[in-house]
């Protein structure tokens, strides 16, 4: 790990229950500068929650989440909201604004949170549409768009924010086979520009060629966790192996990913 | 055989300002009723337990309770308090108090339709929950409730007549006057019907109009 790289997102010791089903118990990783983190595991095992608790969407019940060594206190909407901005979003099924066509989605915070004037805010928008390039799209409305022009916006309505780190939910599993790539690959650009991203994700062809480290999430706890080449050919745990091995066997080889 | 002289001469002169006195009452509760409206319906799903628990009492009230009993308590009833309300002023107090429980419900309804995530992607880009709701929840909500609102618009235009009951002189009063005085029931409360179909007529195109001038792709088929 490039432990000389400045320390963007620390997570500590994060814990969450609904009723009395415990989701997550004791999460802790760091990420630094232009890092990308893959979190993998099996369904309903708590990685949507732990993407929500690192920005606050949902609160912990324990554990801290420190940005650039400053402490999130969620007991302070303010500095929620400001901490908020420098964490980008992406969610599974996109959550484009459905009234606002692509250019206004990505435009409408800026002007809403950041106080920005218009025509600021749409040059600015405007040049996010394009990282993803879809300037043509700019004034089609959601339901306009394709499920991968749709995740791509989202992205762009992100990264618009200038955010410090990168967080994506699953961005291609609510997509049909052959629109991945496309999202795949505006993720992939991103990381190579040095992006920092946590990622959650199936596509271990992403993983195997984008990612500095795996985390493994299982029953609430991290198992393991490391560089692709160690959890894909030397894991510690036989758990870990067997899902790595089934989810290459369900979203195809991992060098897969290059050839589409 | 029909009379010209009397509608020309006494009839409408009459309407006349009866017609603008309705006008002047539903120019007046039909947007502060929306307004209204609109801030029940916010409270009742975003306000804490009591502010929810209050719009919900406002709702329950002015939507159980019949309007004419409405107005009369504010019309007879609030001066034994000490206050005094001009028939045209209760009358829009009664107005705007019953139509924004009506819309309050509908709207209430559309916020409720609008997906989390719209709230949640808000909040992620750093949006305070006001401001999400101001800005995501609402534009969508609003829309989807025009067709409920609308309904509750032309109702409104309709009860206005109800009026009259606390002497507040309005299109249906004026007719009733020179009704009972000329004794000539069924022309003048034909040509009121006449007036009051040509206004919510008119009313119900603006707002169709306003329907299809807010909708956006991919909406149509919600409608
Ligand atoms: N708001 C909530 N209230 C109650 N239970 C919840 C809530 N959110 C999540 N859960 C539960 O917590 C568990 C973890 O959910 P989460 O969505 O974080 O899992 P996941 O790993 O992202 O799963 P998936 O792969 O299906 O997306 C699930 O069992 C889910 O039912
Ligand atoms: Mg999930």
């Amino acid at each position: 790990m490039p432990k000389n790289k400045e320390l963007i997102l620390q997570v500590k010791d994060i814990h969450k229950s609904f009723g009395d089903k415990e989701v997550l118990k004791g999460i802790s990783f760091e990420v630094h500068k232009g890092e990308t983190k893959v979190i993998i595991g099996p369904s309903g095992m708590g990685k949507s929650t732990l993407l929500r608790c690192i920005n606050q969407l949902t609160i912990p019940d324990k554990g801290t989440i420190w940005l650039r060594g400053q402490e999130v206190n969620h007991h302070n909407a303010r500095q929620i909201n400001q901490f908020r901005q420098k964490i980008g979003m992406v969610f599974q099924d996109f959550n484009l604004f459905d009234h606002l066509n692509a250019v206004s989605n990505v435009e409408i915070a800026l002007i809403k949170v950041k106080g920005m004037k218009k025509q600021e805010a749409r040059d600015k928008a405007m040049s996010e549409l394009q990282k993803v390039g879809l300037v043509k799209q700019a004034f089609l409305y959601p339901a306009e768009l394709s499920g991968g022009q749709k995740q791509r916006v989202s992205i762009a309505r992100a990264l618009a924010m200038d955010p410090e780190v990168m967080l994506f939910d699953e961005p291609t599993s609510a997509l049909d086979p052959e629109l991945i790539g496309e999202v795949l690959g505006v993720m992939q650009k991103l990381a190579q520009e040095g992006m920092t991203m946590v990622v959650v994700t199936h596509e271990m062809g992403f993983a195997r060629s984008v990612a500095d480290e795996i985390i493994f999430l299982e029953r609430g706890r991290i198992l393991e966790s490391g560089p692709p080449e160690k959890l894909f050919y030397q894991p510690e745990y036989e758990r870990t192996r067997k899902f790595l091995f089934k989810l290459t066997e369900l979203y195809g080889d991992i060098k897969g990913y290059h050839k589409r | 055989m029909i009379n010209w002289q009397f509608f020309l001469e006494i009839l409408f002169p009459a309407l006349q300002e009866g017609f603008l006195m309705t006008i002047k009452l539903v120019c007046w509760s039909i947007p502060i009723g929306l307004v209204v409206g609109i801030v029940i319906a916010v409270g009742r799903v975003y306000g804490n337990i009591i502010v929810s628990f209050f719009c919900k009492a406002y709702i329950v009230f002015f939507r159980g309770t019949p309007l004419l009993i409405q107005l009369f308590i504010l019309y007879y009833g609030l001066p034994s308090l000490g206050i005094y309300l001009s028939p045209f002023v209760a009358s829009v107090i009664g107005f705007i108090l019953c139509s924004s429980a009506y819309h309050a419900e509908y709207i209430r309804g559309a916020i409720q339709s609008v997906k989390s995530g719209q709230i949640l992607a808000a909040q992620a880009l750093g949006m305070s929950k006001i401001s999400a709701v101001l800005n995501i929840v609402l534009p969508q909500a609003l829309r989807r409730a025009i067709p409920g609102c609308s309904n509750e618009i032309i109702y409104l235009i309709k009860y206005s007549s109800l009026a009259f009951m606390v002497t507040c002189i309005e299109l249906t009063g004026a007719g009733k006057i020179v009704a009972s005085r000329y004794f000539a029931y069924t022309e003048v409360f034909l040509v009121i019907g006449v007036i009051y179909l040509a206004l919510v007529s008119l009313v119900s195109k603006l707002l169709n109009i306003l329907e299809d001038r807010l909708a956006f792709p991919g909406w149509e088929n919600k409608k």
